[in-house]
């Protein structure tokens, strides 16, 4: 999934200073699973912002509505109701989210409440990792599974670099080294050999280098 | 494959060789490089030009190159794929050639974060394996990076890698090491030897699977100026190993730069003496390049050869 983390409240208030009344749009996916923009974080952000500008004697009126995706023109259209009179519209969706309710509602002033982190997965409760690094071509076949393109700080493909020791990133000794594990899983998978094989540079205009990427699906198409 | 360098004669020919290296300043003038580079010249067969060091922005590997061979050393220049993309790459080493450089040594380079620099975007659009393999096919078959064909003037680089046997895990190293050399790396210089016995362990790997006759293996030393920096190392730098023992002998010495010295020709004496399948020493002293002459010089290993 997305992971994001909430702005600091002053950094979202000062987005929308000028602004007397507002709407907060939470989303349901991604965002909820990783507790930062779902219906409880928008309902906390909601009443923090009314907080702050009672405090400086500017009172703020809120709206809130939870989505239930803002990555789907369905569901954004189901907001238009709530639009009508405010003057600007908070999204705590991802980065995805807040371009298409910016789309839809284009005279309207809308801002992010959150930093789009990763997509990734979580450890433990309150914990989430980064994985996978959207390089648009999977290699995780050559790999044991584990990422080098995201998990590795240099994005190595025929490491590990010299910098590898104890099993940690050069980086940072909380950080584990990606080949060391993509050596430990290759050892253990008896196919060491694999990692003899020259692995040739990344094609990146299947990536992000292209240009936004478009997936089509023509045999899922409705008209 | 044979080029001009001259490094590659002496090393082909089985001669034991000695190369040194030279950092680049943080500023725009060549005069501490250029002097540095006369104080050396007799005493090694060539110096490598370190690209942008830990990171730390500093005068380019390839015009400090220019300097050092215009005061009659042949240089190594050194580069990271930390920095530049491909094109770039490419660029660069077509550049270089044209300036009269002929080797290159091939590095992932220190990640940016132990820089000046520390929140810039770094590359790796290739890796050192593949900048390896894709300056011998540069080379010997005369290709772009692409597989576009070069028409003329090919570079033709002597191709050098780099390896750390103290780095995890352990095992790998002398695999990876093999790989580099399948992918085209002539001469090898190892990261900095405190660890006599890792480093031993790890020749007898080298030779186990016959490496040490097909590559050019350097055997990297650095003098030590203090315990504080030996101990620094010890603990700060990743994929380095610094043994007690070197530390408590820097301690407990009257003169520890002097110590640090001693130390130092004594590694290079007991390597050559000792250790087989190594063809030469690479001697980093870092930020004390005035050094060199005299560890050269006591090592037994002057006069160098004339080519």
């Amino acid at each position: 999934m997305i992971i994001a983390q909430q702005k600091p409240v002053k950094d979202i208030a000062a987005m929308i200073s000028e602004c007397k009344k507002v709407l907060l749009v939470g989303c349901a996916g991604c965002v909820t699973v990783c507790l930062s923009g779902g219906e409880k974080e928008t309902e906390v952000l909601a009443s923090s912002l009314r907080i702050m500008r009672k405090m400086e004697d500017k009172p703020l009126e809120t709206v809130t509505y939870t989505a239930t995706r803002q990555c789907d023109p369905e569901y954004v259209a189901m907001i238009d109701n709530y639009t009508k009179d405010v003057d600007a519209i908070i999204s705590l969706a991802c980065g995805v989210g807040v371009q298409y309710l910016a789309e839809r509602f284009t005279d309207k002033w809308v801002v992010p409440a959150l930093d789009t982190k990763f997509i990734g997965g979580s450890t433990v409760h309150g914990n989430w990792e980064e994985k996978c690094g959207l390089c648009g071509e999977c290699i995780l076949h050559r790999t044991g599974g584990i990422c080098p393109i995201i998990r590795c700080s240099k994005s190595i493909l025929n490491g590990p670099c010299g910098g590898s020791q104890y099993g940690k990133c050069e980086v940072s000794k909380d950080v584990d080294c990606a080949w060391q594990l993509i050596y430990d899983r290759m050892k253990a998978l008896g196919k060491l050999d694999k990692l003899m094989e020259f692995h040739p540079p990344k094609d990146w205009s299947k990536s992000r280098d292209g240009g936004p990427r478009k997936a089509i699906r023509e045999d899922v198409m409705i008209d | 494959m044979k080029t001009e360098s001259k490094l590659q004669q002496i090393l082909d020919s089985g001669q034991f060789a000695v190369t040194a290296e030279i950092g680049p300043p943080k500023h725009s003038s060549a005069e501490g490089i250029r002097h540095h580079a006369e104080m050396m010249k007799d005493y090694v067969d060539a110096t490598n030009i370190t690209d942008n060091q830990t990171a730390i922005v500093r005068l380019s590997s390839i015009a400090a190159g220019v300097h050092v061979q215009s005061c009659g050393i042949e240089p190594i220049v050194q580069m990271t794929c930390r920095d530049r993309n491909r094109i770039a790459m490419q660029s660069d080493l077509l550049g270089a050639y044209s300036l009269g450089m002929r080797n290159v040594l091939c590095l992932s380079g220190d990640h940016q974060k132990f820089g000046n620099h520390p929140t810039a975007k770094n590359v790796y659009d290739i890796d050192s394996m593949q900048l390896i393999y894709y300056l011998r096919r540069m080379r010997d078959e005369k290709l772009f990076f692409s597989g576009e064909e070069i028409k003329e003037h090919e570079p033709r680089f002597f191709i050098g890698a780099v390896a750390n046997p103290f780095a995890d895990p352990f095992e790998f190293r002398v695999a990876r090491l093999e790989k580099k050399v399948e992918a085209g790396a002539q001469f090898i210089q190892t990261q900095c030897i405190f660890d006599m016995e890792r480093f031993e362990r790890f020749m007898e790997m080298v030779r186990e699977r016959g490496i040490d006759q097909r590559v050019h293996i350097l055997a990297g030393v650095t003098p030590m100026k203090s315990w504080r920096a030996a101990k620094y190392i010890q603990n700060n730098v990743s994929g380095m190993i610094v043994p007690d023992e070197l530390v408590e002998r820097l301690k407990n010495a009257e003169d520890p730069k002097r110590e640090g010295v001693e130390i130092c020709i004594e590694q290079i004496k007991y390597i050559k003496e000792n250790i087989k399948g190594v063809h030469g020493v690479h001697i980093m002293a870092i930020a004390w390049e005035e050094v060199v002459p005299e560890i050269v010089e006591r090592s037994g290993l002057y006069p160098r050869p004339k080519i």
